[in-house]
């Protein structure tokens, strides 16, 4: 069997951040396995702009700013496998991915998870009413339109205010479909203020907060959906029904990580954030198992995703070098404010950036890093919202090394 | 379009039984169906159960067939290569009341002939599948799970292949005598044809009036389902039912399907719409409550899909009785088989039910045996369920088994190029979804969807535009984003 020392599963930004700051490192033994005929995961398909920002300080398109990292990755010569899915992980990190060529199976000394995240879908938030065409995930319409060239539909609602939602209000709009309106369950965005300006405001198209679909209608191909409004409990309000003619509905409904592979490996997952429980080095609960990207945590900007896998990669070329790493046993722990929070586990004897999302807007708040009664940190906060990721580094010289890590939002 | 010695109206689990029988003798026959592809109503909105036959009168039709049905299936499962598993079921209950009814479907099972049915206690209960709610339960050992789709796509490929036409897009609109021959008019084309068997499913009846039957009474009683993630499935061996209620309806079961899922449902409540398929918010909250006493682990995280079908039964207007399957053959409507109110359990009986059809054919025409027919038929072999020794091999002999095209479920482009090109010349989203289970995984689609299309379009040689979801209305896409340079 092919030995390798490190094996990437995804060749999307995560993977490709990844890979090039191993290289970087000096690790030579690397290899990216990825399911596409091409680099670049999902931001192939992302063709607006506003990527890079915070990593390269200028605004890119989705192929832009993955071509930043494929082109050093094809310059520093790391070898990639591309048309070839991975099926099977195991806990002693054998990897077995499948493509035209045969089954290939490799022994890796670190796995890499850097799968992305997949949409979560109609069956899975149980829209009712009837099945007919017309009914598809943002970010399918956006894959049909941007890499085939294939117009889903003229006359659009669009349900969910994540990003790739609104993204795709404008795409539709801009290629002479009409979007009649965006409806959020919550009585706030889902996706990022500079969307809601860039993408629905400049094009007239409504936001609704606290509305939601409850009824498709189209035996065929999608007639009309009843959209109403919804208490604070989130439940449809008898008598607000609104019925909306239209061929299309795009659901923006949420992302999740997709842990299919490192479920098969025995890594344990987080309720909370449906992704795998890590400690500060992104290791996961296997040993030589690291994880990172949205295959972690679902990231708002892909710049965080290249920068998480980036400090993924220094932990790797230690747990290589040094053949494991510090042993993480104390907990992060979370308030009811808070959805969840990467890394789940620390040493308390290494400085490390603490990722989180608050459960709520809040204004003028306050994120409390406690070890029981000592206060380690609190960051004051103008405005808090659920769709933006919160990253605090933290000191090690701060942290005590037994007690485990309270994090809380306060105002 | 003529000269046909028997044209069969509906697709469905029943006609294309009925096709499959039909094919061992030399007769020319064709089977209309008003949707694209076969099982497209209530075939395919089932639990798909292989019912014992416990709960049916004794000396009805009903149970007659259902008993046959289920204890011939194994025999069949392997001709037809249709996914099986005599998984046995658990009857649950919690109250004395539940016990009693529970021994008296056991004696009503032992008088239709059901096999080795027994009351088992709680312990036995948790140790059968530890995922089951109730305090004791009965134990039925013949009962199994399949999948109603591939079961209904297996008949009418084997029917095919020993020469049976099928043909979808055609509505039966009128029937007319024409001197000694039918002449059965369509949406797109019309039929000759010396015999005519009604297999409408819930359009029996109107297809019964067409040939001067009554238009018998029948109402929908129908049910919704939440269909849970294969990680659900772990936590579920064998079909948990409650106990039947006095007249032996089931209210909301979990059922492990033969892929490894988990169902849950249906309910049952009374529509009007012929074709009501919509799910429900009360009703999806109803099931939400239900399912837990049945399968514990019901969550939310695992809903991928839900949907609802229809079981569709024959009732007296005057008593409101449900009524058993009607199968008849009356003389003076020459050349007829009239199969009305055939609903649950219509997959365990579709071969009783369509030999019993045939016979009245093949007796009155003196048909001959079809020499050549042959009662085997292969599935799409899949690659999800090979072993890394056999994926090695099938991928060296045919390189598309190794490129992953479905990755919830692991099917491969071998098998989508397989489904496009079936035998029946089915082209839909739908069809090849029911064929390979492409796009039935978590992400539903998300991932493949894309790429089925495209796969659509090259390997037919059609337009985006002619692409279909499921119903002949039902296109995916308006055009081009812009025209290619």
């Amino acid at each position: 069997m092919r030995q390798t020392d490190v094996v990437i599963i995804g060749g999307g930004p995560a993977g490709l951040a990844a890979a090039a700051r191993l290289w970087e490192k000096g690790v030579r033994d690397i290899l990216i396995l990825e399911r596409e005929h091409f680099l670049g995961g999902i931001l192939r398909q992302c063709i607006h702009d506003g990527f890079g920002l915070t990593r390269f300080g200028e605004t890119l398109s989705g192929p832009e700013y993955a071509a930043r990292f494929i082109d050093q990755v094809t310059e520093m010569g790391i070898p990639y496998i591309t048309d070839t899915t991975v099926i099977d992980i195991s806990e002693d990190r054998k990897v077995t991915a499948s493509s035209r060529g045969g089954i290939l199976e490799i022994q890796a000394g670190a796995v890499v998870l850097t799968m992305g995240c997949r949409e979560r879908t109609r069956g899975a938030i149980s829209i009712p009413g009837q099945r007919p065409a017309g009914v598809l995930t943002a970010g399918v319409a956006q894959s049909y339109i941007n890499l085939q060239n294939k117009m889903v539909g003229r006359e659009a609602v669009i349900l969910g205010s994540g990003d790739i939602g609104m993204i795709m209000a404008r795409r539709m709009t801009l290629e002479g479909a009409h979007v009649q309106a965006v409806f959020e369950v919550q009585p706030y965005a889902s996706g990022l203020p500079r969307n809601i300006e860039q993408c629905l405001n400049d094009y007239n198209i409504p936001l609704y907060l606290s509305h939601t679909v409850t009824d498709i209608k189209g035996e065929e191909r999608l007639e009309a959906v009843v959209v109403s409004q919804v208490d604070e409990w989130m439940q449809p309000i008898p008598g607000t029904e609104r019925e909306y003619a239209c061929d299309t509905l795009i659901l923006s409904v949420g992302l999740i990580p997709e842990n299919e592979l490192s479920l098969a490996a025995g890594v344990r997952l987080d309720e909370r954030s449906k992704g795998a429980v890590v400690d500060e080095h992104h290791q996961t609960s296997v040993p030589g198992i690291f994880a990172a990207g949205n295959v972690l945590q679902v990231h708002d900007l892909v710049d965080f995703v290249s920068m998480e896998a980036e400090s993924l990669a220094d932990s790797v070329a230690r747990y290589l070098a040094d053949k494991g790493l510090l042993e993480c046993g104390l907990e992060v722990k979370t308030d009811g404010n808070v959805t969840y929070t990467i890394p789940q586990k620390i040493s308390g004897t290494e400085d490390f950036k603490l990722s989180l999302r608050v459960r709520k807007p809040v204004r003028n708040a306050c994120i409390r890093l406690s070890q029981g009664k000592n206060i380690v940190l609190e960051k004051k906060m103008l405005k808090v919202i659920p769709a933006e990721m919160i990253q605090i580094p933290v000191k090690a010289e701060k942290l005590r090394r037994e007690k485990d890590l309270e994090v809380s939002v306060i105002w | 379009m003529a000269g046909f010695d028997v044209v069969i109206v509906g697709a469905g689990v029943v006609g294309s039984a009925v096709a499959r029988e039909l094919s061992r003798y030399n007769v020319h026959a064709a089977v209309l169906e008003k949707e694209l592809d076969v099982a497209c109503g209530n075939s395919s909105r089932n639990t798909g159960m292989l019912h014992a036959g416990f709960t049916y009168k004794p000396g009805t039709l009903k149970a007659e067939c259902a008993v046959e049905g289920n204890q011939e299936f194994d025999q069949v499962a392997k001709e037809l290569n249709v996914p099986f598993r005599r998984t046995g079921k658990v009857v649950v209950g919690f109250t004395e009341h539940d016990r009693e009814n529970l021994l008296k479907f056991k004696a009503v099972g032992e008088k239709n002939g059901v096999r080795g049915m027994r009351i088992i206690d709680k312990e036995e209960l948790n140790r059968l599948d530890s995922g089951a709610g109730g305090e004791f339960a009965m134990y039925v050992p013949d009962s199994g799970i399949l999948d109603p789709m591939q079961y209904t796509i297996a008949l009418a490929e084997n029917a095919c292949m020993n020469g049976v036409e099928f043909y979808f897009g055609r509505k039966v609109t009128a029937i007319e005598r024409a001197g000694k021959e039918y002449l059965v008019r369509t949406t797109k084309g019309d039929f000759q044809t010396r015999w005519v068997i009604n297999c409408a499913g819930m359009y029996a009846p109107e297809i019964s009036e067409m040939l001067g039957y009554p238009n018998y009474p029948t109402k929908g009683f129908k049910g919704e389902y939440f269909v849970l993630d294969k990680k659900a499935g772990k936590h579920l061996s064998i079909p948990v039912y409650p106990a039947p209620n006095d007249k032996g309806g089931f209210s909301t079961h979990a059922t492990p399907t033969i892929d490894g899922n988990v169902l849950v449902g249906p309910d049952s409540y009374v529509t009007e719409g012929r074709e009501d398929y919509a799910v429900t918010k009360e009703h999806l909250d109803g099931l939400i409550a239900d399912g837990q006493k049945m399968f514990r682990h019901m969550k939310r995280e695992y809903f991928i899909r839900n949907f609802a079908g229809i079981r569709w039964k024959r009732y007296d207007p005057e008593t409101g009785e449900i009524l058993d399957f009607l199968l008849e053959a009356d003389e003076d409507k020459p050349n007829t088989v009239n199969l009305v109110g055939i609903e649950s359990p219509g997959i365990t009986c579709a071969l009783p039910l369509a030999r019993r059809a045939v016979k009245i054919v093949a007796e009155r025409e003196k048909l001959q045996k079809n020499p050549s027919f042959n009662p085997c038929r292969r599935g799409i072999r899949r690659y999800s369920e090979m072993t890394t020794e056999e994926k090695k091999a099938a991928i060296a002999e045919n390189p598309d088994y190794g490129e992953v095209v479905c990755r919830c479920e692991n099917v491969s482009r071998a098998e989508i190029l397989q489904a496009i090109h079936n035998p029946l010349g089915v082209h839909t989203v739908t069809g090849i979804k029911n064929r390979t289970r492409a796009t039935m995984g978590r992400c539903q689609g998300g991932y493949c969807e894309t790429r089925i299309t495209r796969m659509i379009e090259e390997e037919l040689g059609i337009t985006l535009e002619q692409v279909r979801y499921s119903r002949e209305g039902s296109y995916m896409f308006t055009g081009k984003v812009r025209e290619d340079k």
